[in-house]
């Protein structure tokens, strides 16, 4: 019976930290010249609280898109679309739930129909994977590199972002551009869902809240993001001859002050939009109408 | 008002040396400097400390408090719990000399491989003039106080030695942003050696230098993620790419 108790922990803790110590020995904080101090850190404060609670919402939406992007069922309720399957651009997909078209014929992968979800997810995925946030997300967390600040990280070489498959971090300006296409196709699910199920304008219910919602979180995380801060006039020399995109600058600067934020609302956001239309295509609860 | 205070203080040189532990009394309002020269004055009187305005504006008592890149000079006592006692070693990601006092000669030698302003030809002392929209960001730089805590806790140098040679430091980014987005600068080939000589890209932007920075420059937001993106733009965006080679763009911006 494994041994979760506070005390094994703490053993598993320190033998793994004198492990790494001993393989780290040249190198770091305990190089020769630097003050000769045996602890990996000094700090007393709960370091690894911020990074733990960072890894575990990670995992938990990792597993939750995984589950949800392979299942390839109710992700739509008319007029309800999830965003995990929007657009869905498959001959797989459910009818009506096709905003663009059918793009991919169905085909099969060991047995299974390939998701409409597979064909799209690449794109937010990728976005969010190459953003300047994130990146210290999970480079903390998950690579512990470093776990938090003046706590020496377990590995022995580093070299950053300069080679594959790292260097692709610079791709970020090519998926933001993707993410752009993909708000406005999911603010756009977000109008169409002013409809009743029998596509009637005029209506309004929480699925239609619950889609604005994550449109708009998503084009606050967009917007604020550092990509757009350089593109919109982040790159120029001389403000003063360019007024507009100093304008735009300024105010992407602001937003781009609380990207971290909107970087969890919006993961969270698309996460409980995906649960709602789930929830309401499996008739486990009603749509209600306002109106 | 008094309280008694525990201490831990690193003393030693570059071959050897430990923690020591002291009790001193620490009177109220007092930072940890005072009690180091408390310390200094009563039980320790070789303890080696560098010190120098007491008042944040000269980044020469940075030290590494409970494990943290600090100045002590602006590290409140009573910012600690009663009980708690207070480890106070020098900075970890430079040598040590003696004591609480590193050489950090290290940041001193980054900073003569940068060129510093090229101002157009024929623009004599005195001549320029900037819109203040043009140059505010770059005063944002010229707050840095050379305390070099972002350098001590930026992972890349702290934990890997061997990349002292080919990293320069945040401390360095944020001059290279200064110098880059500097309105009349001429040197046009700042973003390529910020990413081939001073190593931009092993950055993985984990923010600690803006945690720990007392001028509470946004060193990643405002400097090193700019600066990237503008790599970015000359060495990985093919369409940028080939725009300035259409439009000439270098010219206008």
């Amino acid at each position: 019976m494994a041994d979760f108790t506070v005390p094994a922990l703490t053993r598993i803790w320190r033998t793994l930290d004198k492990g790494s110590r001993l393989l780290l020995m040249a190198t770091g904080v305990f190089s020769q010249g630097r003050a000769k101090i045996t602890e990996r850190t000094l700090r007393t404060d709960k370091w690894w609280l911020q990074p733990l609670i960072t890894f575990s919402v990670l995992i938990a939406f990792i597993f939750y898109a995984t589950l949800r992007a392979f299942e390839n069922a109710n992700y739509f309720a008319e007029p309800l679309i999830s965003p995990f399957y929007s657009p869905c651009l498959s001959d797989a997909c459910v009818p009506g739930s096709s905003l663009l078209g059918h793009l991919f014929p169905i085909f099969h992968v060991w047995g299974m129909t390939f998701s409409p979800a597979l064909f799209i997810l690449i794109f937010p995925l990728g976005f969010r994977m190459t953003c300047y946030y994130y990146r210290k997300a999970y480079y903390r967390s998950f690579w512990m590199s470093p776990p938090a600040c003046a706590v020496a990280e377990p590995h022995a070489k580093y070299t950053g972002e300069t080679r594959a498959p790292l260097i692709m971090q610079n791709m970020h300006r090519y998926f933001f551009y993707a993410g752009l296409v993909f708000n406005v196709l999911l603010t756009t699910d977000a109008i169409l869902a002013f409809r009743n199920s029998e596509k009637q304008w005029g209506h309004m219910s929480v699925g239609t809240l619950v889609l604005l919602a994550n449109a708009t979180f998503l084009w606050f995380y967009s917007l604020s993001c550092h990509t757009c801060r350089h593109t919109v006039g982040g790159r120029l020399r001389n403000f003063s001859k360019h007024p507009i995109r100093y304008k735009a600058w300024t105010l992407v600067s602001k937003l781009n002050h609380y990207h971290q934020n909107f970087a969890w609302v919006s993961l969270i956001g698309v996460a409980l939009a995906d649960v709602y239309v789930r929830e309401v295509a499996t008739h486990a609860i009603t749509n209600w109408y306002f109106f | 008002m008094t309280r008694t205070l525990k201490l831990r203080i690193w003393r030693g040189d570059d071959k050897t040396g430990g923690l020591q532990d002291v009790t001193v009394e620490a009177n109220h309002g007092e930072v940890v400097l005072d009690i180091i020269h408390r310390v200094q004055a009563t039980q320790m009187g070789d303890l080696a400390v560098r010190w120098n305005c007491k008042a944040g504006k000269c980044g020469s008592c940075s030290m590494e408090i409970n494990g943290k890149p600090r100045l002590a000079c602006m590290t409140q006592v009573a910012s600690y719990p009663e009980d708690e006692v207070i480890t106070i070693t020098p900075l970890r990601a430079f040598p040590v000399i003696k004591d609480l006092v590193t050489d950090v000669s290290f940041n001193y030698k980054k900073a003569m491989e940068i060129p510093t302003v090229s101002m157009p030809e024929g623009v004599k002392p005195g001549e320029p003039r900037m819109q203040q929209i043009d140059v505010e960001r770059s005063q944002e730089f010229r707050k840095c106080i050379e305390c070099f805590l972002c350098q001590d806790t930026c992972h890349v140098i702290r934990d890997h030695e061997e990349n002292k040679k080919s990293f320069a430091g945040p401390r360095f980014f944020i001059r290279i942003a200064e110098l880059d987005m500097h309105p009349l600068d001429t040197l046009r080939n700042r973003k390529k050696t910020a990413q081939e000589e001073h190593g931009l890209g092993m950055c993985n932007i984990t923010k600690c230098c803006t945690e720990v920075c007392p001028e509470h420059i946004r060193i990643t937001d405002n400097a090193i993620i700019p600066m990237k993106e503008r790599v970015v733009d000359e060495k990985y965006d093919p369409l940028r790419w080939l725009g300035s080679k259409i439009r000439k763009r270098e010219g206008i911006l």
